[in-house]
């Protein structure tokens, strides 16, 4: 059984191989010409683990940016991230020693992966998501450092690939819509990004949308959507 | 190049992403979950799933040719091919590669 899971986990994980692959050496690349090498991708890869803040984090340290802009730009880039926590504290309870891990790993395409159950049993789950956890972390540093040691020497065009990453969101979207027995949660996070995409702009939108998600949801409970 | 700032800056982003990412479950995590927290965790990622679409497809550019026309194809693709087919591999590859061979053309 414990088999059959971590390969499953490795199996439903490719998608994510091949976006962070193509992220990440893009990423050690333009790490690699700002004059820090290999040693820095790994570093920020084991440890700040977050795609686009490690793409903002270059802009930062090339800039010299001072460490309160650094913190205040991490938050704003990462708040997102406190939602994702919030959908999987009843998820990840009782994970035991594998919990930390879990959640320091939690990354967008992560969660696009355990945010559903996938298996009756608890232990099941935490041992799904663990190893997707882990195997996507590899992707990300391996990527990084190929790109990094690498760097422009890449003999292929690879201009668009970075599209797997929306692909993959993309079908967790149908998947989830075609499981889904009421549609207005999809509906809400759909329009209210939207809304706020064209009325704060691409670099502000995220912070309004997520608060205006959590406004509508929560006005919604027990209305449109039931408590069960 | 400076190390040590580096150094301090990558700590300084790797402290605030993990302090994001630990804070729900230290804060409300403590012994049953409220019924409203569970609610959010049985909603959210459809919301959520939703607004990371939005995200990826933030830089499209609509007021120039072609006006988001490959990005609006290809997610068309992955949606129709996995509505059909329910291969996550397949719709991603399918849909990638029809977007790289959009922006050539």
């Amino acid at each position: 059984m414990k088999k059959t899971i971590i390969k499953r986990a490795f199996l439903d994980s490719l998608p994510v191989l091949s976006g962070y692959m193509v992220i990440g050496i893009g990423f050690g690349i333009i790490l690699e010409k700002e004059g820090y090498g290999f040693i820095w991708a790994f570093l920020m890869s084991a440890l700040i683990y977050a795609g686009s803040m490690q793409y903002a984090g270059v802009e930062l340290i090339s800039s010299m940016a001072s460490l309160p802009v650094v913190a205040i730009t991490t938050l704003m880039v990462n708040a997102r991230h406190l939602f994702y926590g919030i959908s999987m504290i009843d998820k990840y309870k009782g994970a035991g020693t594998k919990k930390p891990y879990m959640i320091f790993a939690l990354t967008d395409e992560t969660y696009s992966l355990v945010c559903y159950t996938k298996y009756d049993r608890k232990e099941d789950n935490h041992l799904y998501s663990f190893f997707v956890s882990l195997f996507n972390q590899c992707y990300w540093v391996a990527g990084s450092l190929i790109g990094s040691i690498l760097g422009s020497a890449l003999p292929f065009d690879t201009r668009g690939i970075e599209f797997s990453m929306t692909a993959l969101f993309v079908t967790v979207f149908v998947e989830q819509w075609i499981n889904a027995k009421n549609h207005a949660p999809a509906l809400v996070g759909l329009v209210a990004s939207a809304l706020c995409l064209a009325i704060f702009g691409r670099d502000n939108f995220l912070i309004p949308s997520m608060m205006a998600i959590l406004f509508l949801l929560t006005i919604m409970k027990g209305r449109v959507i039931g408590d069960e | 190049m400076n190390s040590t700032y580096a150094l301090y800056a990558i700590l300084v982003m790797a402290a605030v992403t993990a302090v994001l990412r630990f804070f729900p479950f230290v804060v409300m995590g403590k012994g049953k979950t409220p019924a409203y927290v569970e609610y959010l965790g049985r909603v959210l990622p459809y919301a959520v799933m939703a607004m990371l679409v939005v995200y990826c497809l933030k830089d499209v550019d609509l007021k120039n040719a072609p006006f988001g026309l490959c990005e609006a194809v290809a997610v068309f693709v992955v949606a129709v091919l996995h509505k059909w087919k329910r291969n996550t591999l397949l719709s991603i590859i399918a849909g990638t590669v029809c977007y790289m061979i959009l922006i050539r053309l």
